[in-house]
């Protein structure tokens, strides 16, 4: 009899073990399924290098998007990366204990603010902010940069202090032998050897950034144009699909799907980055 | 916890005081950040705060956020419900049943890490093109409910696993050495050990859900009522924020509700870190 509950429950447990593996499998069904044929009606070459978002007019260039994706991205990585792991570098060296106390819970704070609540933040206090230094609009790359180079901190920072952390005590204590300082052996003999765990830590807080959404389209002032300046608007692909999707119908509607399948696809291969660095670091 | 006192730094050297007061000064950015934010969201939003805004029916004179608290707890509440029981059975089966270097297990791993760096908003088109669009429920918060549990499945399952993972072997050997199979070894002396572990996880889910925007604006709908059963559209109080955003007309009383979210925001992290205290200080 508990043999048969011990069979039974393995059995279950198992079951719910694959619960992701169909989730997963199901998401790339339904994504791939409604997108693709979107892409071919509309031809790749048109939909991934088409300069012009018209839907009125059946044009579905999403170039224009795919930029604003990685311009905001790299403008994000800019801002925060140096924070960040320079945060995670006192975190993990210089901070004294009580005051690890107050800023690690703080840092995870910042991880768990809501989107909408950056978006309102970016909305009322950057986007005026950037009218008055610079006589625009105020929404735009930077702007957007700005917002999600403070979002992204938190998860750079994590990953980066677990890299640091993980380093071999001797490495620092060779340095200090040596007769460095404690800010040089930290510096120039742990974090190299920290470098791919914190590049992780990059990688996943660019998976962060371009995936954002609702924070992004609140700044960013969502022009479907390339944009040619840093305060220009922009439009992103997560941006695209929220604005138009209420009510886009037919082809404008799977070609918003289609962006998604592109979105997805960056993601999978910043997923696929992201575990091979986290593997080699051994985080 | 390895703490050294760092050895005196040498004044003279220009370059370790530079190094130490970059690493500083961005772990000061991180925290004026982190307080500036907070601070500004109360001072806006608190003075709003009035109790019309807590009618139990929504109109375009009050602008009330109780129906999208109601709603917010309801989804909430049932995404927990589908969520943790397959993640908690997802982690039991990897951490106490699989052997090392299973393939299976690899898969899981990979499609868990798969699910937990897709973009809200792509989880959110994807509930809309199977429940909204290919089960034609339209806009529901069963449809919500059910994108977001396999949104928070791969926290939960991370969590848990960190957490089952982190109980002594001895304690497993004692129960197996008092006769007791794996089932009843997991159940009686495993999970209750990890307990505050999981529980932990489950509060940062909490945090999630309560914040999420993107993938509920499509799947739940805007509404702003109770429904009166699941298959009706609802807001939480996340997407009340963001329609009050597009309405234009209420930017008070969504600064007002920034502010109920942020309390609730705080909390849940407050007491999520306060279970992971007690966890490793119980073991």
């Amino acid at each position: 009899m508990r043999s048969f509950a011990e069979t039974a429950m393995r059995w279950l447990f198992l079951l719910t073990a694959l619960v992701s593996v169909g989730a997963v499998l199901l998401i790339c069904v339904f994504l791939f399924a409604n997108g693709l044929p979107a892409i071919f009606e509309i031809g790749p070459a048109e939909f991934l290098l088409g300069k012009t978002w018209k839907p009125g007019n059946n044009l579905f260039g999403i170039f224009p998007m795919i930029v604003g994706s990685l311009y905001v991205t790299a403008g994000a990585m800019v801002v925060g990366v140096p924070v960040g792991v320079l945060t995670a570098v006192y975190l993990a060296r210089f901070c004294p204990k009580r005051a690890y106390r107050v800023v690690k819970p703080a840092v995870d704070l910042l991880a768990g603010i809501p989107s909408i609540i950056y978006g309102f933040f970016g909305l009322t206090v950057l986007v005026p902010l950037m009218q008055t230094l610079f006589g625009t609009g105020g929404k735009g790359v930077l702007t957007a940069s700005l917002l999600l180079g403070l979002m992204i901190l938190p998860t750079v920072i994590g990953v980066s202090e677990s890299a640091i952390r993980a380093v071999p005590e001797s490495y620092y204590e060779g340095a200090l032998a040596l007769g460095a300082s404690h800010e040089r052996s930290v510096f120039f003999a742990t974090l190299p050897a920290a470098k791919s765990g914190i590049l992780a830590g990059v990688v996943l807080g660019v998976g962060r950034a371009i995936g954002e959404t609702m924070a992004v389209i609140m700044v960013a002032g969502n022009q479907p144009a390339v944009p040619n300046s840093l305060l220009a608007g922009v439009r992103t692909m997560t941006a695209n699909i929220v604005l138009e999707l209420g009510y886009a119908a037919d082809l404008h509607r799977e070609a918003l799907i289609a962006t998604a399948v592109v979105l997805f696809v960056f993601i999978l291969l910043i997923n696929l980055c992201f575990s091979v660095l986290k593997r080699r670091s051994g985080v | 916890m390895k703490q050294q006192t760092p050895p005196p730094a040498r004044r003279r050297d220009p370059l370790s005081v530079f190094l130490r007061t970059i690493t500083r000064l961005s772990a000061y950015l991180t925290m004026a950040a982190l307080l500036f934010l907070i601070a500004y969201i109360l001072w806006r939003g608190a003075p709003h705060l009035k109790p019309s805004l807590f009618q139990w029916t929504y109109t375009t004179e009050n602008a009330s956020m109780l129906p999208a608290i109601v709603n917010t707890v309801t989804i909430t509440l049932l995404s927990l419900l589908m969520a943790v029981p397959v993640g908690i059975g997802s982690a039991i089966y990897l951490a106490e049943y699989a052997g090392r270097g299973n393939r299976l297990v690899t898969l899981i791993r990979l499609t868990a890490e798969t699910l937990s760096g897709i973009p809200s908003i792509v989880y959110g088109l994807f509930g809309y093109l199977l429940f909204n669009i290919s089960l034609k429920w339209g806009n529901t918060i069963l449809g919500g409910t059910l994108t977001l549990a396999i949104m928070i499945l791969p926290l939960v399952m991370r969590t848990t696993e960190e957490a089952l993972r982190s109980v002594p072997d001895s304690f497993r050997e004692g129960s197996f050495g008092l006769g007791a199979g794996r089932l009843r070894t997991v159940f009686a002396i495993v999970l209750p050990s990890a307990a505050p572990g999981i529980l932990s996880g489950v509060i940062l889910a909490v945090g999630r859900i309560v914040g999420e925007t993107a993938a509920l604006i499509f799947t739940a709908g805007t509404a702003a009522k109770v429904p009166d059963t699941l298959m009706g559209s609802g807001r939480t109080l996340a997407v009340h924020m963001y329609a009050l955003f597009s309405e234009g007309f209420y930017f008070d009383e969504a600064y007002a509700a920034a502010v109920v979210l942020l309390v609730l925001v705080v909390g849940l992290n407050a007491l999520s870190a306060y279970a992971a205290k007690r966890f490793t200080k119980g073991v």
